[in-house]
């Protein structure tokens, strides 16, 4: 029985596919291993480092706060008008973009081709060029927070454009209605609460970049950590962080709330 | 060989899906279960292998206690005990071998089976039930390539890997076509009859139990409203235990090929 | 005469509390510009815009590779190994906090919630402020870059790898637990092959951002391209910053082609 039920087996496939992507992965983390002088026994060693660190953190210095309240309110601001600006910006971007609105393709490619650009740029690189151009201050984060939201909401945007239901805008089409028509009465009706959301989420992403803009010198609270890391006073950078992470979990729950009533 | 002692299940929202139940069933038998739906087939044949707890009672599997059965002891009963689904519950995207295979777990050691080191026995074991369910060549086709009804003998190949005595089957037919519905219960049925495996299968189609089935067992409510062998249910009979009529949509009837 | 339809049908009334939300946008905003110093920008930055253009378009292609070190391809290496060696940390961490925040493996609603909010404390601590902390351990250098990122991802990771089980199919676990199979077995044969797909994808999505956080965690001492770059913006030389972000521009659009590629065979 046994000798014929293996005549009749099918072929195993072959296993070399995966024999050679997991050599490629083993390859690639012992590269990076070596590059990056990453050993555990250096870790070892940072640990009772990490522990003092941790233990002089704690009990946090909660008098500071009054030093960095202004910081945080800064930081909230440039994350506000940085969205904003970009959301406006994205508008005509995403229309742009959006292959069902504009037959051009001349242009939708170009400007899609310099919004992925954009989107490979993290913020705190365009703070630190904007800082070089404009000198210190909140301007600059404000600057490097509204490209990445325009970067972000004009391709979430215009993503969302291209799935909007075409019915719409054919029945404003047989209407006699205009490009301009088209757009207020079959598109924006669709889309606008999208829009909304994607705004809203990236205020979320924006208020957690914009905590630590002030690291290159773009204003808000993120200049405090290197004055507290700096004079070693640790008690103080605790309280900037946990001070740090109750605002932007009460802004991400208000803002994740907002957009579960927008959708 | 299986025997239920005063059963009852309370479900935590307060239905009762048994209600003090008193069966037993021999070996090599047969059984279909009927009834509508919410009738308690299901939880009855959960029950059996413990997928359900029951709030009273108790059930025995060849003179041992699966309510009181723990860890190893339980799944020891368990690896004896089969079972078929309605929505077959492969992993879709393992092979169909592998899939079948997962019915040897119980019998080896977990950092074995982690390995995949199936000894030679198993995996003629998993070929001769592919073959026996005429799918042998699907052996290293992943499981979602596969139509409804060969995903559901892959189902039945991997209830045969584990060497069951008992297959309990859950509506095994009811998201099947009534040709493939035909071949999966013939390959039941001949599974049955060839190994002497005890089989209870939950019916939705009263033709389909009285075609295939040695005894025919009626639920409603939670308790047992007929049971006997096939040449009892008439047509009378199962209007007593649906409280009417059968109906069209209980009979496969006319559509089966 | 024309016929009165408003006595007919009348228009719904708009949400009366419209305008008090909109006196609330409004009174947010004029905060928040008041707060803004807009002190004019400095009389240079046109002339640094443009230096920096020049310096983009005309890059000083000779620091691509130089024989004695600290250059472009060296310093995107290291980039390319913080990022690659974080993301496999974070991998192999989070995978016990998903399985922990899984509201159908953890068994109840508070358990999973715990982890679930564990998990977003985590991610609400940013990445380079995990990399000061980790200089002050280990030293300034990429090991403090990549024990950053690797920490900073468990946050997401974790979040996305307890959605993608708490998604999969529960069938075929309770075919596993009909076969007499135990936990461990359970899981290796029905749990893990349904998730590590949508696992792969997301680590692969985690490593396309933490490519991005790698090129940053220079500017604070972490390792990386970010430290030739601080250097040469801080020394104005624009030719060198300009070569520096298209640098990082082709090989973080490398990296995010091949990825994107492999993750759509992946599902």
């Amino acid at each position: 029985m046994s000798a014929g039920a293996e005549l009749k087996r099918p072929k195993a496939p072959s296993k070399l596919k995966h024999y050679l992507t997991a050599a490629i992965v083993v390859l690639l983390l012992w590269g990076s291993s070596i590059q990056t002088d990453a050993t555990l026994g250096e870790l070892i060693e940072g640990f009772p480092n990490m522990f003092d660190l941790l233990r002089e953190m704690f009990p946090p210095k909660w008098t500071y706060l009054d030093n960095i309240v202004g910081a945080m309110l800064d930081t909230i601001r440039m994350a506000l008008i940085g969205t904003t600006l970009g959301a406006i910006m994205a508008i005509p971007v995403a229309l742009l973009c959006a292959g069902n609105l504009m037959a051009q393709w001349w242009l939708r490619y170009p400007v899609r081709f310099v919004l992925n650009l954009i989107r490979t740029i993290p913020d705190l690189l365009l703070a630190a060029i904007f800082v070089a151009i404009f000198g210190l201050g909140p301007l600059p984060g404000i600057f490097a927070l509204s490209i990445f939201a325009l970067g972000l909401i004009a391709k979430l945007t215009y993503e969302a454009l291209e799935g909007i239901d075409r019915g719409p805008l054919e029945a404003m089409t047989a209407t006699g209605a205009n490009g301009i028509q088209r757009i207020v009465f079959a598109v924006i009706p669709q889309i606008s609460a999208h829009f909304m959301s994607f705004t809203l989420y990236t205020f979320e992403i924006n208020v957690r970049a914009a905590a630590v803009l002030g690291l290159v010198g773009a204003g808000g609270i993120g200049h405090y950590y290197e004055i507290t890391l700096g004079f070693l006073e640790y008690d103080k950078t605790s309280v900037i962080i946990i001070f740090t992470l109750s605002i932007v979990l009460l802004i991400d729950y208000a803002s994740s709330k907002l957009r579960g009533k927008l959708l | 060989m299986i025997e239920l002692r005063n059963v009852s299940k309370m479900y935590p929202n307060g239905t009762k899906g048994l209600n003090q139940m008193n069966i037993s069933f021999a070996q090599g038998e047969f059984v279909a279960i009927v009834g509508l739906s919410g009738a308690g087939k299901s939880t009855l044949l959960r029950s059996i292998n413990r997928l359900h707890d029951i709030t009273e009672g108790d059930i025995l599997i060849d003179g041992q206690s699966i309510t009181k059965a723990k860890g190893k002891q339980l799944r020891l009963i368990r690896r004896n005990i089969g079972m078929i689904f309605q929505s077959f519950n492969l992993v879709k995207r393992s092979s169909v071998l592998r899939n079948v295979l997962a019915g040897r777990v119980g019998y080896h050691s977990t950092l074995r089976t982690i390995l995949g080191r199936f000894p030679e026995k198993d995996m003629n074991l998993a070929f001769e039930a592919l073959d026996r369910v005429n799918i042998v060549e699907k052996a290293y086709s992943r499981a979602d390539e596969l139509s409804g009804g060969q995903q559901q003998r892959v189902a039945i190949a991997r209830v045969l890997a584990q060497e069951a005595k008992i297959i309990l089957a859950d509506e095994p037919v009811a998201s099947l076509d009534p040709l493939t519905t035909k071949q999966v219960m013939d390959d039941l049925k001949k599974i049955n009859t060839e190994l002497g495996i005890t089989t209870i299968v939950n019916l939705h189609y009263v033709d389909l139990a009285r075609q295939y089935a040695t005894r025919i067992v009626g639920l409603r409510a939670g308790q047992i409203v007929f049971d006997g062998p096939v040449s009892e249910a008439t047509d009378e009979r199962f209007a007593e235990i649906y409280g009417r009529q059968v109906g069209k949509d209980e009979l496969l009837g006319e559509q089966r090929v | 005469m024309m016929k009165s339809w408003s006595h007919m049908v009348q228009a719904p009334k708009k949400n009366r509390y419209r305008w008090l939300i909109y006196l609330a946008l409004a009174a947010v905003y004029i905060w928040a510009f008041a707060g803004v110093p807009f002190t004019g920008f400095k009389e240079t930055a046109v002339q640094i815009t443009k230096a920096i253009m020049t310096g983009i378009l005309a890059p000083d292609w000779d620091f691509v590779y130089l024989p004695e070190g600290e250059d472009l391809l060296r310093g995107l290496l290291e980039t390319l190994a913080i990022s690659i060696l974080g993301t496999f940390i974070s991998t192999l961490i989070c995978i016990p906090f998903a399985f922990w925040a899984a509201v159908n493996m953890s068994g109840s609603k508070v358990v999973s919630g715990s982890g679930k909010m564990a998990l977003s404390f985590v991610r609400a601590v940013p990445e380079i402020i995990m990399a000061l902390m980790f200089i002050k351990a280990v030293g300034p250098g990429s090991f403090a870059g990549v024990l950053a990122l690797g920490l900073h991802s468990i946050g997401m990771l974790g979040k996305l790898f307890a959605d993608e089980i708490e998604n999969m199919d529960k069938g075929p676990v309770e075919a596993l637990v009909a076969t007499g199979a135990n936990r461990l077995q359970m899981l290796w044969f029905a749990v893990i092959p349904q998730v590590l797909p949508g696992f792969l994808s997301y680590t692969l999505y985690r490593f396309e951002i933490n490519m991005r956080s790698a090129t940053i965690l220079g500017v604070i001492g972490a390792g990386g391209i970010g430290t030739p770059l601080i250097f040469a913006l801080s020394t104005r030389n624009w030719d060198r910053v300009g070569i520096i972000l298209l640098g990082i521009v082709v090989l973080i659009t490398i990296i995010d082609i091949l990825s994107g590629a492999i993750r759509k065979r992946l599902v």
